[in-house]
């Protein structure tokens, strides 16, 4: 009340800058244009194959924020992700196919194939997280083997390496006056869809991060023996990180199957488990923006760049004499592995943290967790 | 009869290869405690430097009195070529990083696994290269118990390059700083050996028996693909889990038993085949959860 010495107009002045100034300054501003680009630019692209590429771009940030919760929180290698994909992708494509002629809606098996997976992630990580840290990258290894092995060769279930086609297609029912609303092949509703998942996504997990449970995950990280002394019980902690994780790939099955229209069980082998895990190493483990610039940057390198750059390299060394007997193209072509690895050796050699880091990871990784890298990462918190 | 003699032979040929991999993650992780997920790779490069070399002094075509040395050079060769190799990859990758947080030397690992196959994929690309066989075919023995001779032969190569590898453990010097390595490193350091120069020939004998295996899975096969050292190295990693991890003798028992459980598995079941790795990998969990410390294992410290 004492502050409003002038008058009502004096008051009404000043205060466009001022709250032009709170604006330019408000750090929600970027995240609110960036989230009006993401929601419009489906509606003002005419080109549809742009959304559909950013459709599926979703699926990997999705699973890039899934495994991170594994990798990046719980520090646990899980190099056999894409196997929780491939069971969330299987589970919708036989309850909602042809295959057995069982039609069990879409919206209820997007929610259940998160649990189908998170079981699965418990009955393999419940034996092995007892076990030494190591172990478990081999047997995630061995587990992604399995299962689209699995997939491929009980074909009286699952269609063998032919897969299933025909699953159905998500949709609005007809109720109470809405008019019903089939999703068909318009990636348009996909992408919203996807959007709305990962919006809710990131709320989930970065309130997760910050939970009683995330904390007890980075403490397990940082030092097991530590947090098991401080009364963390480190095989539960550790199980339903795993499990989460696990949750997020079949969530990120599911949709990607029901988009794709097919599965086959090619499509979930360990390139795709390692490029998930290229995706949040490259971005910045434990970080979810660094987690999805990666997502991005990765998918864009694998759906554009290696698949555009052959073509134009070819154009290019065409006149050129020496090199068009090369292929230089084919090259660049088949260099999608080598691209992969040299990201992960060189990232962990020279910027451990990431594109984005965690601040806390950041010294972690910089100083080992030592002693006393935990006394400095105490002082500085 | 005839078809179990046949298997067994199979079998242990199999279990040969695997075993001289497997030696090699079971001395890496003895001494380092690190999966080396490169390791299937080094194999794939190792087979894939003997058929060039092969190639360049065209061995194929040499007269059959001076084939035997000149496979007993080829294999010197190679193996101490992709030796080197190995002993880069440790100092480049996984040397810097050696006190890091644990989860940073495996990622590299796996990178380093994809640098290799990318790199045998961008020159050699996806087909199966055929490969000649420099040892001499036909059989000996009758009846039932026919025996081929590569497949003898084979098996001997492999067990010499064991029980050399044995030998050279227990009984020289740098066998001894290995083991005293593999034990406590900071109580070795204090004793005067030199660490890094242990940990660099442990990759260095590694990296030679794999390569040692390549060029025998090369020759009985007569074709490699670029990256045929995933699986591989995935059953000799069984192998070496299942013998022991860190133990040599169990590392060659368990590559000789993996290979008699794959080669039997596709031979008495129909369709086994497809099966046999999800059979190995299977193996593979029960084992970590039931016997961690493999059948000779003994220390395998929780960390």
């Amino acid at each position: 009340m004492s502050r409003s010495k002038g008058g009502l107009l004096e008051r009404l002045a000043q205060l466009p800058p001022k709250s032009l100034r709170a604006f330019a300054t408000d750090t929600r501003v970027p995240g609110i244009g960036l989230g009006l680009v993401l929601v419009l630019f489906p509606l003002l692209d005419p080109n549809k194959s742009h959304v559909n590429v950013a459709a599926d771009a979703g699926t990997f940030i999705l699973l890039a924020l899934g495994l991170n919760i594994v990798v990046g929180f719980a520090g646990l290698l899980d190099l056999g992700y894409a196997a929780f994909f491939a069971i969330g992708s299987y589970a919708y494509a036989m309850l909602a196919s042809g295959q057995f002629n069982i039609h069990i809606p879409f919206w209820f098996l997007l929610l259940t194939s998160a649990f189908t997976a998170a079981f699965f992630g418990v009955l393999l990580g419940a034996p092995t997280l007892r076990l030494r840290g190591d172990y478990l990258a081999i047997v995630t290894l061995g587990f992604g083997e399995i299962v689209p092995r699995v997939f491929k060769n009980a074909s009286t279930f699952t269609g063998g390496v032919n897969g299933i086609v025909g699953l159905d297609q998500p949709s609005f029912p007809h109720v109470l006056g809405f008019p019903g609303y089939k999703f068909g092949f318009n990636p348009v509703p996909y992408y919203f869809l996807i959007l709305a998942i990962l919006l809710l996504s990131v709320v989930l997990i970065s309130n997760l991060r910050d939970s009683r449970l995330g904390r007890a995950w980075m403490a397990i990280r940082e030092d097991e023996v530590a947090a098991a002394s401080n009364g963390i019980n480190t095989v539960t902690t550790k199980l339903l990180a795993f499990a989460m994780g696990a949750a997020f790939s079949g969530f990120a099955g599911t949709y990607a199957a029901s988009k794709l229209f097919i599965v086959s069980p090619d499509d979930f082998g360990f390139v795709v488990s390692v490029s998930i895990l290229v995706m949040i190493v490259l971005g910045g483990m434990g970080n979810l923006r660094g987690v999805i610039v990666g997502a991005v940057l990765i998918f864009f390198i694998q759906r554009y760049l290696l698949i555009q750059l052959p073509g134009w390299i070819a154009a290019l060394t065409a006149n050129i004499p020496f090199l068009a007997s090369v292929d230089v193209a084919g090259y660049v072509q088949r260099s999608n592995y080598l691209i992969f690895g040299l990201i992960l050796v060189f990232t962990m050699l020279l910027r451990p943290q990431g594109l984005i880091p965690s601040a806390q990871r950041k010294i972690e990784l910089e100083l080992g967790t030592t002693e006393e890298a935990v006394a400095d990462l105490r002082g500085s918190a | 009869m005839k078809f179990f003699v046949d298997q067994l032979v199979l079998g242990l040929t199999n279990g040969a290869i695997y075993a001289l991999i497997a030696l090699g993650y079971t001395l890496v992780y003895g001494i380092i405690e690190l999966i080396n997920f490169a390791h299937g790779d080094v194999f794939t490069v190792g087979g894939i430097i003997g058929l060039t070399l092969i190639g360049i002094f065209r061995l194929e075509h040499l007269s059959p009195a001076l084939l035997v040395p000149a496979v007993i050079l080829l294999f010197a060769a190679t193996m101490t070529i992709t030796g080197f190799l190995g002993v880069a990859i440790e100092r480049l990758a996984y040397r810097p990083l050696r006190n890091a947080p644990r989860l940073a030397p495996l990622i590299t690992a796996v990178g380093v696994s994809f640098v290799l196959e990318g790199i045998l994929f961008m020159v050699k690309g996806a087909n199966q290269i055929s490969y000649p066989n420099l040892l001499p075919s036909g059989k000996i023995g009758g009846g039932a118990f026919e025996i081929g001779i590569t497949n003898l032969i084979i098996i001997i190569i492999a067990l010499v390059l064991m029980v050399g590898l044995h030998q050279f453990i227990q009984r020289t010097r740098i066998g001894r700083a290995m083991r005293a390595t593999a034990q406590d490193r900071d109580a070795a350091r204090l004793m005067g050996i030199d660490i890094n120069r242990t940990i660099a020939i442990t990759f260095f004998i590694g990296s030679a028996l794999a390569a040692a295996g390549g060029i025998i899975f090369g020759f009985y096969y007569q074709s490699i693909v670029f990256d045929q050292g995933f699986e591989a190295g995935l059953f000799a990693f069984t192998a070496a889990v299942f013998g022991g991890i860190g133990n040599v003798i169990g590392a060659s028992l368990g590559g000789f038993v993996i290979g008699l459980i794959l080669t039997f598995v596709a031979g008495y079941w129909s369709g086994g085949l497809q099966w046999a790795s999800v059979v190995v990998f299977s193996i593979l969990i029960l084992t970590l959860v039931f016997r961690p410390t493999g059948l000779l294992g003994m220390r395998v410290a929780e960390r």
